[in-house]
């Protein structure tokens, strides 16, 4: 993968690290960044500059220096995103999180609680009941952005925990990972979907076409995997995810199949259907609980993690239903002009 | 040369409040009909409430079942 175009200032400003010296001029992007004075959150140039930022620690690209992952000029410039991105994601959740603290309940009683109040729009009925070809082709190049990287982010918190949630973490991470078999790993299960649907599987393929509010989604992940003083707030995005994914992914799969599309391309939506209402007891139950009791300072970023999960799903949800009522294209540019030839 | 078998694993069941039951450590699962269904995760989920379309895994329909029976009870 090479290093996606520039949508503004600063990716502008982050096209050097194209070049042989792996540093960036930080005083340069700092400024493009403060000179922005709407959220981060609603920005496709600052979303796009966190996620290239962190991609460094992924994949990378063919055409940056790898050793750019730990200079410390590239590190000062995401740290300067990370703090507005993390402030406004707090702000975002702040009614959330504070309306379950300090209640007497256990805290998986106050996850399940928080999902299942959760009003965000309807998309999985929309993929069931209505999604045309064109537009289940624009979301699984929106799922991409993640889902080729599936459970990566949350693996970064592995060695963050301690006993009995590190081991529920990585009970669920082994099986995201395939339990031993390449073929069964869910991002690859999600690359075979892509491609029965003609699409380029390809890592970070589409990534230049994904707005910004696709990319936050990704970037709260790899934002709370990366940092130890978030492991809170990425056990409490992983369970949130979990455990919203049984039922919206057993009418994707129906969607999927409506459109005349096999077996072969449900099986990612049929396997989280199955894997997920595993994956989301042992989230909740086992390695949030766990956590939450053995270190009780990290209750308040658990609820946080739980409540971006839900906020940037439903934000991205009603962005893409709002495209699709609206007979809009929900890319940068609609995929008919990324067709092949 | 000689071949030491695998110490038996020990299987646990975990019973989830209003939800499946966790099963570790089973290599397959018999239903009801006598038919046996491979264990292929670390960790499977069973079905309790009896509403499942994956039975006998859960596929998480219990949250419909007790959420309707909550606004019953309303």
């Amino acid at each position: 993968m090479r290093l996606p175009e520039p949508r503004g200032p600063i990716t502008e400003a982050l096209q050097s690290l194209r070049c042989a010296d792996i540093g960036v001029a930080v005083d340069h992007v700092t400024a493009a960044v403060d000179s922005h004075t709407s959220p981060l959150l609603d920005c496709d140039d600052a979303q796009l500059a966190l996620w290239l930022l962190y991609e460094l620690h992924y994949q990378g690209f063919d055409d940056v220096d790898p050793r750019a992952e730990w200079s410390p000029a590239v590190i000062a410039v995401r740290g300067h995103l990370e703090r507005r991105f993390e402030a406004e994601l707090r702000e975002l959740t702040r009614v959330e999180v504070e309306k379950r603290l300090n209640i007497e309940e256990p805290i998986a009683d106050r996850l399940f609680a928080m999902m299942s109040d959760d009003d965000s729009p309807r998309l999985a009925q929309y993929v069931q009941r209505e999604i045309t070809t064109t537009q289940l082709h624009e979301l699984l190049v929106h799922r991409s952005v993640y889902h080729l990287k599936e459970a990566d982010p949350h693996t970064w918190a592995v060695p963050r925990l301690r006993g009995r949630a590190k081991v529920a973490l990585m009970e669920i991470q082994f099986d995201e990972y395939g339990a031993g078999r390449a073929g069964d790993m869910h991002s690859t299960l999600f690359a075979r979907t892509m491609t029965r649907c003609g699409l380029d599987s390809t890592y970070g393929a589409y990534v230049d076409v994904v707005p910004g509010y696709t990319l936050a989604a990704s970037n709260a992940m790899s934002l709370f995997g990366l940092h130890r003083r978030l492991r809170g707030a990425a056990a409490g995005h992983l369970a949130a995810f979990e455990a919203t994914s049984t039922l919206p992914n057993r009418r994707y799969a129906a969607g999927v199949r409506r459109l005349g599309y096999g077996d072969e391309a449900a099986r990612y939506f049929d396997e989280h259907v199955e894997a997920d209402a595993v994956h989301e007891q042992v989230a909740i139950r086992e390695m949030c609980s766990a956590l939450v009791s053995d270190e009780p300072e990290c209750e308040p970023d658990v609820l946080f993690g739980a409540a971006t999960c839900l906020a940037l799903d439903g934000l991205a949800a009603g962005r893409l239903l709002d495209s699709w009522r609206g007979g809009r294209s929900a890319l940068l540019r609609p995929m008919v002009e990324l067709a092949p030839g | 040369m000689t071949w030491r078998r695998r110490s038996p694993r020990s299987v646990t069941v975990t019973v989830c409040p209003d939800g499946p039951l966790l099963v570790r450590g089973a290599d397959e699962v018999i239903d009801e009909a006598g038919v046996a269904h491979e264990v292929r995760r670390p960790c499977v989920a069973l079905c309790r409430c009896g509403r499942s379309s994956l039975a006998p895994w859960c596929d998480g329909t219990h949250k419909v079942v007790t959420e309707e029976a909550a606004k019953r009870n309303r």
